[in-house]
């Protein structure tokens, strides 16, 4: 090759092909959304995307209606705000009716279910309000699950044998099982008689969302029981041997010395773990939790529009998830060693 | 300070090791005692049984008048007063050299932060390592990390120091440096029990010398007595063997 001349046979060799692969992937990109949109066509289905915003955040009509029948007495204006006095037959009641929104006069005959005053204001949505309880119950669900995986993974390497056989049976029990049937169990055997006892006791009911985070968290503390494990016996022997040659006692070195080495490495399986978690908790509409999977649901049901509201649950749930494993890749930096 | 009596040790993996086998021996205060022999003698098991890395499975050990062996004893209590010194080191990890140093102190000896680090500091000047205080191990030289091994231990005032093998996974290059530390410890008069292959270390620092093998005391001597004129032929062959 002399100098300063570049053949395409060059460029291939050298560049080229990555080019051309990067070229390929988004052309696959374009090819699966474009075919799926034509594929919708094909089966008249009208995309209808302004129709979804609504159920993210959208504006509620308050109005104040009067609930007795008589004349309005007085107006007086406090603030923002007017206080209506409706007199009638031997009753008063005074509503209190934003300032611009005001209906009546005062002399007005006003009859009991006449608005006094409407004013619009912005709610959030059934998405939103899904979204938040599928956080929620993921966040208490990862939070009880750490501590009881936390427990039952040093349970499952202790010498003792109650605790080591307690630990192993929770743990076969759990990933025996599907959570979808664990879930029940959750709710309605241990629900009704939880339930039952309450209320005989006077205490009142534990509403459904606890037994769902206790399904998740128990759910989740099996398979954490089992990383932890696996990270606190990767840890060389020696670092126990040497924290016990100082006079550490057995939790000292736990606490200072094993867990702290075994948790850097445990972090990637737990992030794992825990955006299963996350998509999981999905399952828990089934005992009359909304979360986002359910309010999708609902949502489709009374729009007829499941293509959309479902990509957006999917991306919903990626938010969530992505947020997670954004979150531990920053913990593992920070506890990187020497860092 | 330290005596063990008749003590057994046999170990059941794919067979039965018997890798102790009625073994006495002693030191007082003050006192070097240096355990030699070839590899599988039981040299590194006695030494671990001291300070219960290793438990017994028959015989007495007395360290300081307390008997280790006896289940009332608070092994932790004990351990404190021994340091032990490690063949592969063994530094927290996730610790500076710093931190190997003041962990134990503040947690086991319940000593202030500030108390803690002046200690550290002294000690890391004391092996000649002061300007490493805040490096983590993986960033230390093998020879770098025995010797913060040495200060940790020595960080908890003991009254004895155990070392395994202290120089065995160390380039040749820096054997010098660590053996040099245990020798001005010595010199100050601090109780060791040294397992080690370093027989110029033997020789030079030892008070007594065990020789072990095949779980058993075969000899124990002075140095002179040892390297000049040993009684045992196998203790001839193991020597003649190494020097």
């Amino acid at each position: 090759m002399t100098k300063g001349s570049f053949s395409l046979t060059d460029y291939l060799r050298t560049r080229g092909w990555r080019h051309i692969s990067i070229f390929l992937f988004f052309v696959m990109i374009a090819a699966v959304v474009g075919g799926m949109y034509f594929a919708t066509l094909k089966v008249d289905y009208i995309w209808r995307w302004y129709r979804v915003p609504q159920y993210f955040y959208y504006k509620d009509t308050i109005e104040t209606k009067a609930e007795i029948e008589g004349e309005v007495a007085t107006l007086v204006t406090k603030g923002d705000q007017v206080e209506v006095t409706v007199r009638g037959d031997g009753e008063e009641e005074t509503y209190s009716v934003p300032g611009q929104s005001l209906l009546v006069n005062e002399g007005d005959f006003i009859y009991s279910g006449d608005v006094l005053g409407s004013y619009q204001k912005w709610k959030v949505g059934i998405l939103i309000q899904g979204l938040w309880v599928t956080l929620k119950v993921s966040v208490l669900a990862v939070l009880l699950g750490i501590v009881l995986g936390l427990f039952t993974g040093l349970a499952r390497i202790s010498n003792n044998p109650a605790l080591r056989w307690s630990a192993i049976t929770y743990i076969e029990l759990v990933r025996g099982s599907p959570l979808l049937v664990q879930i029940f169990i959750w709710y309605f055997v241990l629900g009704t008689v939880i339930n039952n006892l309450l209320d005989q006791t006077g205490l009142g009911q534990l509403p459904p969302i606890w037994y769902g985070v206790a399904a998740l968290a128990v759910f989740a503390g099996a398979y954490v029981a089992e990383i932890v494990r696996a990270g606190i016996q990767s840890i060389h022997r020696g670092q126990m041997e040497a924290a016990r040659s100082l006079g550490m006692t057995y939790p000292q070195s736990m606490r200072y010395i094993i867990l702290p080495q075994a948790f850097r490495r445990i972090l990637p399986p737990l992030a794992g773990q825990f955006i299963s978690l996350i998509k999981d908790s999905s399952l828990l509409g089934i005992i009359a939790i909304r979360e986002l999977t359910k309010a999708t649901r609902e949502v489709v049901t009374t729009t007829l529009q499941p293509f959309e509201l479902w990509f957006v649950a999917a991306l919903l749930y990626l938010v969530l998830t992505f947020a997670l494993s954004m979150f531990v890749q920053y913990l593992e930096r920070r506890t990187a060693i020497g860092g | 300070m330290v005596r063990a009596e008749s003590v057994y040790k046999t170990f059941y993996t794919t067979h039965k090791i018997e890798a102790l086998i009625d073994v006495s021996c002693g030191v007082d205060k003050g006192e070097v005692v240096v355990i030699i022999g070839p590899s599988g003698s039981g040299k590194s098991t006695i030494l671990r049984c001291l300070n219960m890395l290793e438990k017994a499975d028959k015989g007495h050990i007395f360290i300081d008048g307390v008997d280790i062996l006896d289940p009332k004893t608070n092994i932790n209590k004990v351990r404190e007063e021994m340091g032990m010194v490690f063949q592969s080191f063994n530094l927290f990890r996730h610790k500076t050299a710093l931190g190997n140093l003041t962990l134990a102190q503040t947690v086991v000896r319940k000593r202030s932060k500030k108390e803690a680090q002046e200690k550290a500091m002294a000690l890391l000047e004391k092996v000649g390592i002061p300007d490493k205080a805040d490096s983590y191990p993986d960033n230390l030289s093998g020879g770098q990390q025995q010797r913060v091994a040495i200060a940790r231990a020595l960080a908890m005032d003991p009254k004895v120091m155990l070392f395994d093998e202290p120089t065995s996974a160390l380039d040749p290059e820096m054997i010098g440096e660590v053996l040099d530390v245990m020798k001005t410890l010595a010199l100050e008069g601090m109780t060791m029990v040294v397992v080690t292959h370093e027989m110029g270390f033997a020789r030079e620092v030892a008070d007594w010398v065990i020789f072990m093998d095949e779980g058993r005391i075969v000899e124990v001597g002075t140095p002179e007595h040892f390297f000049k004129n040993p009684t045992h032929d196998r203790t001839k062959l193991f020597l003649s063997q190494i020097l």
